[in-house]
């Protein structure tokens, strides 16, 4: 039985709301599989107990969202940053006020995520503040902050990131790295830019639930996705990267020198969105709702 | 169903009455199940105390609703004020329904008259077209829509290659796209219960009225509206309550820069917000507010049956 869902926090709720016990893996993206570990939803993978978890790339093996790869391993990972169509706009792009101080060419013609994780992460970068700040001042620069770039967006759409940019309904947008690349490939004249600020990592990873009704099952799978030749197949396809070691021979050509997986000298750190705790997210909400109200 | 049977023959309405109860009792588990039952579990949960991320906590709280009424700041430690916040994305969602069913009744009763007017045999041929584009999915008749309104779509292109406008109209993302989007999901809603009622309206009244010297807009307004209106009205409620809920068009066509009331409850079920209570107790004011709306149309609709008997 396979389920679909267009986001973490969709999936937490189905699981939340009486699915567990009826999966046995799920592909939570980074920050998710903390939360998914601290609401006690993710089973332990004693160690042994995968053949090949030795593959997992050194720099994936201890992530900050999963100590140890006790509960998880990595399934895709890329960058979450913008894409500006060349066309309309000519000038440096590698710098977030593209989206949030745009330049005149871009104003009114710029998508962003439906997503409020994405883009108060990127926010918090442009803004040079940290993540999560529980800082008053910090929070409410923030809001002011959001509220005037909303006047220069035009819309808010993460399914169809991609397509308003190949259509020309934006000529910028906030966008994940493989659907920036499919809209090159489908001949939109866009650039994916690595903003000096720094820019959004996420990775995608398989997780071993509580009460899986196929326990075993689950792990041959995941020893499955731990084989170069498997994740190197499933790779060409995403268009993404592996987090598994040896995977990088096996690639198409043109994947291995995209433009859009090979940020330039002067881009600035990748960082994982944060999980906020509970006061913060509330106000987190209160400014998104007051984004979008 | 049951009434009009159960007014039948005299001889047959006691055994009608006998079985009526277990004839209804399908629907009654159906609604039970799937409408009551629901509605009693979204009724609790607004009540409730909300889990971080998403569920609940079985204590009694008024915390939704406080927050769907009361303005507290950006950190809630402030004075009370009235938020406005959810009363504009009620507002907008009601207008945004308000202006598709006026759109849906200037085309649907022409064409629900036109096919009640067409000789017997081709009338059902006239209803079968119109619900052939309804047989697709709505959500790629949506995104449909989008393509056909877009500033590089045929819309545009046509209005330029008739030298109407230079410049493209921007109409995706806007308010109107939105309005029409909605428009054209329900129009059939529209259409076929007036057409029901215009097929059954007795045209020789209208050659009556015309005998004694009442204009064409005299004889509408007079003696053809009140007689179709239950069409009207059903009409008018089946497009605006779906219309008031609806998310997928909203987002599509309107660039889902501004909640509506569809899109903001699903944010606090699917989205990071993770409220279920509030999700659960904003939904019970629009409820509320759809019932409030149902009751004053049959509360008129009795009054106007009373005043023609």
């Amino acid at each position: 039985m396979i389920d679909t869902y267009d986001s973490n926090e969709a999936m937490l709720a189905s699981l939340k709301a009486g699915g567990m016990g009826t999966y046995d893996v799920a592909v939570p993206g980074d920050y998710m599989v903390k939360i998914m570990a601290g609401a006690g939803l993710l089973d332990t993978m004693a160690e042994g107990e995968l053949a090949n978890k030795g593959n997992i790339a050194a720099e994936w093996a201890d992530p900050n969202f999963d100590p140890g790869r006790q509960h998880s391993i990595p399934y895709q990972w890329g960058s979450t940053s913008f894409a500006v169509n060349r066309d309309v706009y000519t000038g440096d792009i590698n710098n977030t006020d593209i989206l949030f101080n745009p330049p005149a060419e871009l104003q009114g013609k710029i998508n962003v995520l439906d997503s409020q994780g994405e883009v108060m992460a990127l926010a918090a970068l442009h803004m040079d503040i940290p993540q999560c700040s529980t800082d008053r001042d910090q929070l409410k620069a923030l809001n002011a902050m959001l509220l005037g770039a909303k006047a220069n967006w035009v819309s808010f759409n993460s399914d169809t990131a991609k397509e308003v940019l190949v259509s020309g309904d934006a000529a910028a947008g906030m966008i994940y790295d493989g659907f920036s690349a499919k809209a090159r490939e489908e001949g939109a004249n866009v650039e994916y830019a690595f903003p000096t600020q720094g820019y959004i990592a996420w990775m995608d990873n398989v997780v071993l639930l509580n009460d899986a009704p196929n326990r075993e099952n689950a792990l041959k799978f995941m020893d499955f996705l731990l084989v170069p030749e498997n994740v190197a197949q499933l790779t060409n396809w995403t268009r993404y990267a592996a987090g598994v070691e040896g995977v990088a021979p096996l690639l198409d050509e043109a994947l291995r020198t995209l433009p859009e997986a090979n940020p330039h000298e002067g881009a600035g750190q990748a960082v994982f969105i944060d999980a906020c705790d509970e006061e913060v997210q509330a106000v987190y909400d209160t400014i998104w709702t007051n984004l979008k109200k | 169903m049951a009434g009009g049977a159960a007014s039948g023959g005299s001889a047959t309405t006691d055994t009608y009455k006998e079985a009526r109860n277990w004839l209804l009792l399908p629907a009654w588990v159906y609604l039970g199940a799937f409408v009551l039952i629901p509605v009693i579990m979204m009724l609790i949960y607004s009540f409730l105390t909300k889990e971080f991320r998403g569920g609940i906590i079985w204590d009694f709280s008024l915390a939704a609703y406080g927050q769907f009424f009361f303005d507290r700041g950006l950190f809630g430690d402030e004075p009370a004020k009235i938020e406005w916040t959810y009363i504009t994305i009620f507002w907008r969602s009601i207008w945004q329904a308000a202006v598709a069913t006026l759109l849906a009744l200037a085309i649907g009763f022409p064409t629900a008259y036109f096919i009640a007017t067409r000789p017997q045999k081709a009338r059902p041929m006239w209803v079968f077209l119109i619900t052939i584009p309804y047989w697709v999915n709505l959500l790629i008749r949506t995104v449909s829509m989008k393509f056909m309104l877009r500033d590089t779509g045929p819309l545009n292109d046509f209005l330029m290659g008739t030298g109407l406008i230079n410049d493209p109209i921007t109409i995706i993302n806007t308010n109107f796209a939105v309005q029409l989007g909605l428009f054209y999901s329900y129009l059939p809603f529209m259409v076929l219960p007036i057409y029901a009622c215009v097929e059954r309206y007795n045209f020789s009244l209208s050659e009556a009225a015309a005998d004694l010297y009442a204009s064409k807009w005299v004889t509408l307004r007079r003696i053809l509206l009140p007689a179709v209106k239950p069409g009207v009205i059903a009409g008018c409620i089946l497009v605006f309550v779906p219309s008031m809920g609806s998310f997928l068009a909203p987002d599509l066509l309107g660039g889902a820069k501004n909640f509506m009331i569809g899109s903001l409850i699903e944010e606090q079920f699917k989205g990071n917000a993770g409220n279920w209570p509030f999700g659960a107790a904003a939904s019970m004011v629009l409820l509320s507010m759809v019932l409030i709306i149902l009751m004053v149309f049959a509360r008129q609709q009795a009054r106007a049956e009373k005043e023609a008997s």
